[in-house]
């Protein structure tokens, strides 16, 4: 029963290129009408991860499951998945129109219905009237919508994009990030995202896979991941972090930066080294008397919404989001509520030293 | 051992009346626009093709519509059109109906279009499939072929269709070899599939090498695209692939049918003189009959005719991204 909800399903899924292994024991599913968002640094194995569902790469071991069935060894155009490709890949000798018609021309469609439906994929992707415009003639961003209305118009049960919006401008991109939120939920089609954008990825998956050096390290909800991170990597290319050393004393109680703080984690056993996580925006800056660290203002930077200090409390210097600004070089104090301590497994330490 | 290249007088005062223009129209512009201008660089060379080029294109119009005296007259292209024309001037009219046209000229023109049409065709036919394979990332081979193909340019030209003699010949190698396996002597040479080998074997790279650098340029995703879009591989290649190659293709053509229907050299070592080519007729006619004004007429003609097979040619590649602008 769980199985029919699972429309992709990657099992073990390991890649080598010339003996360098770039994807190691993927395991990941993806369930109809989700948007699931690949996110790492660059080669970190997302690309090649997706790559291996369009079928443009085949996996080394493991296998690749579509609606129950085994399809690593099917070639691109027998899946019912199609790509937007990060530079787009638009034909060149094809005009706009031809472009988004060349799936159905391929599936022998009729003309009046081929007509018709690039009619309805123009009209979603704002692009009215430019069908007989040569692609080369679109900006980034037109092109953009011309290659995922080229997409969508085969009705793909899937529609991967690799870095889709990577060379369109900040504007653009935030307004596109929205468009094609829309398009998913509006279309009710599973979307595969790629992306290095950490709050892109936030901004539009319903699931986010963090990847790093070909392996999956956290699967979750963006909220989930954001607020609970499985690692220091996650938490630092999740939004921005500091990651401090420290020691679990005991059951909710950590200590760090030179002193011991209340926290909610438990379960890590007596004075065992662990990594703290604190979100910049979860330090208050208080009065100097009554924080628990009291440090002195480095540097302030005006960042629109909030201001960035970065406040050196002689162990650590702790970067701070604030909304109220302090001169620099004047003292503070700092106070953290024990919710926003994030007491993590440090990432070299390996399973067997723990038990 | 002479090393050194002794040029007649003349020589030396073109070069010298050149290099004076040159320096005399940088300084110019230095004191009129304080600064070089940059087509000036072209100077010496656009000297060089007015001098070499256009002069003699120029002198070529002038031989062909003249007689040896210098008078204005069509009798060149009449001669073209019918090579008994000459004698039937000379017999009068009464006799001229009782001989019939001299097809000869119309003739070697229309086989060397022939032959360069097959010359063409077939080098496509064979060279698409190799810029193909030189041109797939996957093949390791691809590489190795490209040396292979290259490497035989080094040799000159007229060298390698001699050695395809020494092949060919009646006690070439490969009626040695016949021979050898018991099997009887054959006529390889003096025909015309020897002619037509011999252009397709020194002409073919220039039908392969820009098939080969527009297939490379491609970027690998729009074929990736295409199969994602529910291309088989060979769709793929009919739809994206060899639509996307078409300059490289026109390239190509341009550059193995030119040479092909002025080639003159093949033909005379391969074919032995029973293949005469139109290059050959213009080559006899200035050197063995020494007509300039007939040589010249054939000239423009052949002229003509490459002038219009490019702008054909131009019609289908407006973008003129294979051939350049000629």
């Amino acid at each position: 029963m769980i199985e029919q909800e699972h429309l992709i399903e990657l099992k073990h899924i390991r890649k080598e290129y010339d003996g360098v292994t770039v994807l190691d024991d993927i395991n990941l599913y993806i369930r109809k009408k989700e948007f699931v968002t690949l996110l790492g640094p660059s080669g970190c194995g997302k690309t090649t991860t997706l790559r291996i569902i369009g079928g443009f790469e085949t996996p080394t071991e493991g296998e690749l499951y579509f609606e129950g069935r085994e399809i690593s060894a099917l070639p691109p155009y027998k899946r019912r998945v199609n790509t937007v490709f990060q530079k787009y890949a638009l034909f060149p000798h094809l005009n706009v129109f031809d472009n988004i018609a060349f799936g159905l021309k391929l599936k022998k469609m009729p003309r009046q219905e081929i007509n018709q439906r690039v009619g309805q994929m123009l009209e979603l992707v704002n692009l009215k009237g430019y069908e007989k415009r040569k692609v080369d003639a679109l900006s980034g961003g037109q092109q953009q919508r011309v290659a995922i209305a080229r997409s969508l118009v085969n009705e793909p049960e899937v529609l991967l994009l690799d870095e889709p919006l990577g060379a369109l401008d900040l504007k653009l991109r935030k307004e596109m990030q929205l468009e094609l939120k829309n398009m998913q939920q509006r279309l009710g089609i599973t979307f595969l995202y790629v992306t290095h954008d950490q709050e892109e990825a936030l901004t539009m998956s319903d699931t986010i896979v963090v990847m790093r050096e070909g392996h999956i390290l956290q699967i979750g909800d963006p909220k989930h991941i954001y607020d609970e991170p499985a690692n220091a990597f996650v938490a630092d290319f999740i939004g921005e972090s500091n990651i401090l050393r420290g020691t679990m004393v005991r059951d909710e109680l950590v200590s760090f930066a030179g002193r011991g703080f209340p926290c909610v984690d438990f379960g890590f056993g007596n004075d065992t080294p662990v990594d703290v996580v604190i979100r910049p925006e979860d330090i208050m800056v208080v009065g100097e008397d009554i924080g628990q660290l009291v440090g002195t203002i480095q540097s302030v930077l005006f960042k629109g919404v909030h201001y960035e200090m970065m406040i050196d409390c002689g162990t650590f210097t702790f970067k701070v989001h604030s909304t109220t600004m302090q001169p620099q070089g004047s003292r503070v104090g700092l106070s953290i509520v024990p919710f926003n301590i994030h007491i993590m497994r440090p990432m070299d330490a390996s399973p067997t030293e723990e038990a | 051992m002479r090393y050194d290249v002794t040029l007649p007088w003349w020589a030396y005062t073109l070069m010298g009346v050149g290099g004076l223009c040159f320096v005399v129209l940088v300084i110019l512009s230095i004191r009129r626009n304080h600064g070089i201008k940059r087509s000036l660089f072209a100077s010496p060379y656009t000297l060089w093709m007015i001098l070499f080029t256009v002069l003699p294109c120029i002198l070529i119009g002038y031989y062909a519509f003249t007689d040896t005296d210098g008078n204005f007259t069509f009798a060149n292209f009449r001669h073209f059109w019918d090579s008994n024309a000459e004698m039937k001037e000379i017999v009068g009219e009464e006799f001229a109906s009782s001989i019939p046209r001299g097809t000869v000229n119309v003739d070697t023109l229309v086989y060397s279009l022939w032959m360069a049409f097959l010359c063409t065709a077939i080098s496509l036919v064979l060279g698409y499939p190799a810029a193909l394979f030189m041109a797939d990332r996957d093949m390791k081979l691809g590489a190795s072929l490209v040396i292979l193909f290259v490497v035989p340019m080094w040799m000159n030209f007229l060298l390698r269709t001699i050695a395809w003699m020494s092949l060919l010949e009646d006690n070439g190698l490969i009626n040695q070899l016949l021979v050898a396996v018991g099997l009887p002597r054959a006529q390889l040479m003096y025909n015309s599939p020897a002619v037509l080998l011999g252009m397709i074997y020194n002409y073919m790279p220039f039908m392969v090498f820009p098939i080969y650098t527009s297939l490379s340029k491609q970027d690998i995703s729009l074929s990736e695209a295409a199969a994602d879009l529910g291309c088989s591989s060979f769709q793929t290649l009919t739809r994206v692939t060899i639509p996307l190659s078409l300059p490289g293709v026109i390239s190509g053509i341009t550059m193995v049918f030119m040479p092909s229907v002025t080639t003159f050299f093949i033909p005379r070592v391969l074919g032995g003189g029973n293949t005469m080519m139109f290059g050959d007729l213009i080559e006899s006619k200035f050197l063995t009959e020494g007509n300039w004004n007939g040589g010249s007429a054939l000239s423009l003609l052949m002229m003509l005719l490459i002038l219009i097979s490019l702008s054909i040619l131009r019609k289908a590649d407006p973008n003129g991204e294979g051939s350049g602008r000629i």
